[in-house]
């Protein structure tokens, strides 16, 4: 577990020697941070003084924060491949995958301290994004269920993205290809909740299948048990996938 | 247990779809044995390392690292081996001191010995002024010793090098050259390359491959007395009887190279006095006479181009 760490550490460390991290970090708080302003002008402006006689008015948790997660979620569906696309893509291309092979590790801690490099990096972007309702708190009080609820969805939402990432990493030595590609399948399942949702043709399995229906009860302060499993299920599967590619690449790369 | 085989490979056999890349190959390396493997380009050196490293699987045989098997048990087996691949698994964004620090922690040496084995790392490949540099900015040279402090931080009884001074400068090469013989002493090490001075300077042993398969293994002086016929290499001024310099004495061959130049194959007796004895009489103008003994090429390039050898395989 030791090494798992390790690995983990140096990967997330490795990450902000490049400028590609802070970039990613730098622009996703700013298009967020617009967002968030936007949505609340138009709660002050328009739904505060709409909703004020109502006997139990939606408060600024659901209102503001709950539409800013769930883009945050849209927008890192184009960002996690960009994040995940190096894990092992850019390390076959500079043929530095040698040196983990090479080393007392199995291909379970290599996958493993990789993803977990990732993971850290989703932590910090979770936790930039808490910044913003908790600037709220000087004027307001807010809904901390929700809050809580919808940072463990996004969490799970990005593990998942990231899982999915890395095992198309793996199968290929052009970090730009695992880009594409796994923006492409995450973009699929999105599809595929659009195709299950639509009017004439909804489909309750189709709406299983995609992260993204169970990305929206998180946002409404649900937390079932289903949806995490089917997260932990989702990460877990392309995580042994990404192993099981690992261990052929020596049978047969 | 000296003489417990460190690495012991039989009968390995690795497809690349249908392309059979090594074919039956066997090797054994003692320890305190600098191994040079040689071979033309696609001959299977780099595929047998990385299957003795561990990095690919053969399609047949058995693999045994200090008498641990390593595809039966590769966590414990890989601890013994230092790999350095053709291209040096360096982190280029990494100081040579933090990606030594990582390889340390990934080879399970205990943390408080790292500081220690990284210093005779770096002070071994003469990185000590370049140790906090960033490995993008280290030129060829400094990268492939880095390559190489990370194959013996770990202090392996095996160290395999997969052609380590391609790209150096000659100076380096020397450094590297010296670095190998030291490291001969107390590590055993498999070395590749195609440069044929190279083995010469730092094997003990050589084993040749040729489309995977092994066509010499033995000492380097085995391989010196393999020596065939010498050649003298004559050339004229004038227009000259090629039948007349066949009849001499112990000739066994002549081959007109160029015009009025020809090489002479011949038997222990010295020819090159009746060769300009004969010049002399017939007015020939002799205007070169050059003995050349075998050379490692040629005898490399015999090995390489003539059918399998039955003895000395091994």
């Amino acid at each position: 577990m030791n090494k798992v760490f390790t690995i983990a550490i140096s990967e997330f460390k490795r990450l902000f020697n490049s400028p590609l991290a802070w970039s990613v970090l730098a622009i996703l708080q700013f298009i967020l941070a617009l967002m968030f302003l936007m949505f609340m002008e138009e709660y002050i402006a328009v739904i505060q003084p709409a909703t004020a006689t109502m006997q139990n008015p939606p408060g600024v948790t659901s209102i503001v924060l709950s539409p800013l997660y769930l883009w945050a979620g849209i927008i890192m569906l184009a960002v996690m491949p960009i994040m995940t696309m190096r894990l092992f893509a850019e390390e076959r291309m500079n043929k530095t995958l040698t040196l983990l092979l090479s080393s007392p590790l199995s291909s379970t801690q290599i996958v493993l301290g990789k993803f977990i490099g990732v993971i850290f990096f989703i932590i910090l972007i979770v936790a930039m994004m808490i910044l913003m309702p908790l600037a709220l708190t000087v004027g307001t009080s807010l809904d901390w269920g929700v809050i809580l609820t919808s940072s463990l969805g996004l969490f799970l939402l990005l593990s998942s993205f990231a899982a999915a990432g890395l095992f198309i990493s793996s199968l290929t030595s052009q970090p730009i290809i695992a880009a594409v590609s796994s923006f492409g399948l995450l973009l699929f399942l999105v599809v595929l909740y659009l195709s299950g949702s639509s009017q004439s043709n909804s489909s309750e399995l189709f709406i299983y299948l995609s992260h993204f229906g169970h990305f929206l009860p998180f946002l409404e302060g649900v937390f079932d048990t289903s949806d995490l499993v089917y997260y932990l299920l989702f990460i877990v599967g392309f995580l042994v996938l990404a192993i099981r590619k690992l261990d052929n690449d020596r049978l047969l790369g | 247990m000296s003489n417990q085989a460190l690495i012991q490979a039989s009968g390995l056999n690795r497809f690349y779809g249908k392309y059979h890349a090594v074919n039956d190959f066997n090797l054994t390396l003692h320890k305190g044995e600098v191994l040079g493997l040689l071979g033309p380009n696609g001959a299977g050196k780099s595929t047998t390392m990385q299957m003795l490293t561990g990095n690919i699987s053969p399609s047949a045989g058995e693999i045994k690292i200090n008498g641990i098997d390593l595809l039966e048990n590769p966590q414990q087996a890989k601890k013994s081996i230092g790999y350095l691949p053709e291209q040096p698994p360096i982190y280029r964004d990494m100081t040579s001191n933090e990606f030594l620090s990582y390889c340390a922690i990934l080879h399970d040496i205990p943390k408080a010995k790292c500081q220690a084995v990284k210093s005779l790392a770096i002070e071994r490949c003469g990185l000590g002024d370049v140790a906090d540099k960033l490995i993008a900015n280290l030129s060829k040279g400094y990268q492939q010793r880095v390559g190489i402090a990370q194959a013996i931080l770990h202090q392996p009884q095996v160290v395999i090098l997969d052609e380590p001074t391609v790209g150096l400068d000659p100076i380096q090469i020397t450094e590297i050259r010296e670095l190998i013989r030291e490291l001969g002493k107390d590590h055993s090490v498999i070395l590749s390359t195609h440069i044929l001075p190279e083995v010469q300077a730092v094997c003990d042993r050589v084993q040749i491959i040729k489309q995977g398969k092994t066509v010499f293994s033995d000492s380097f002086d085995q391989l010196e007395k393999r020596q065939l016929s010498p050649v003298l290499m004559v050339g004229f001024d004038a227009v000259i009887d090629k039948a007349e310099l066949s009849s001499l004495a112990g000739v066994i061959k002549v081959d007109e190279l160029t015009k009025n130049r020809y090489q002479l194959t011949f038997k222990e007796t010295p020819i090159a006095s009746a060769v300009s004895q004969l010049s002399a009489d017939k007015g020939w103008k002799l205007n070169e006479l050059t003995l050349q003994n075998e050379s490692l090429e040629q005898i490399f390039m015999n090995l390489i181009h003539n059918e399998v050898l039955p003895e000395g395989e091994g």
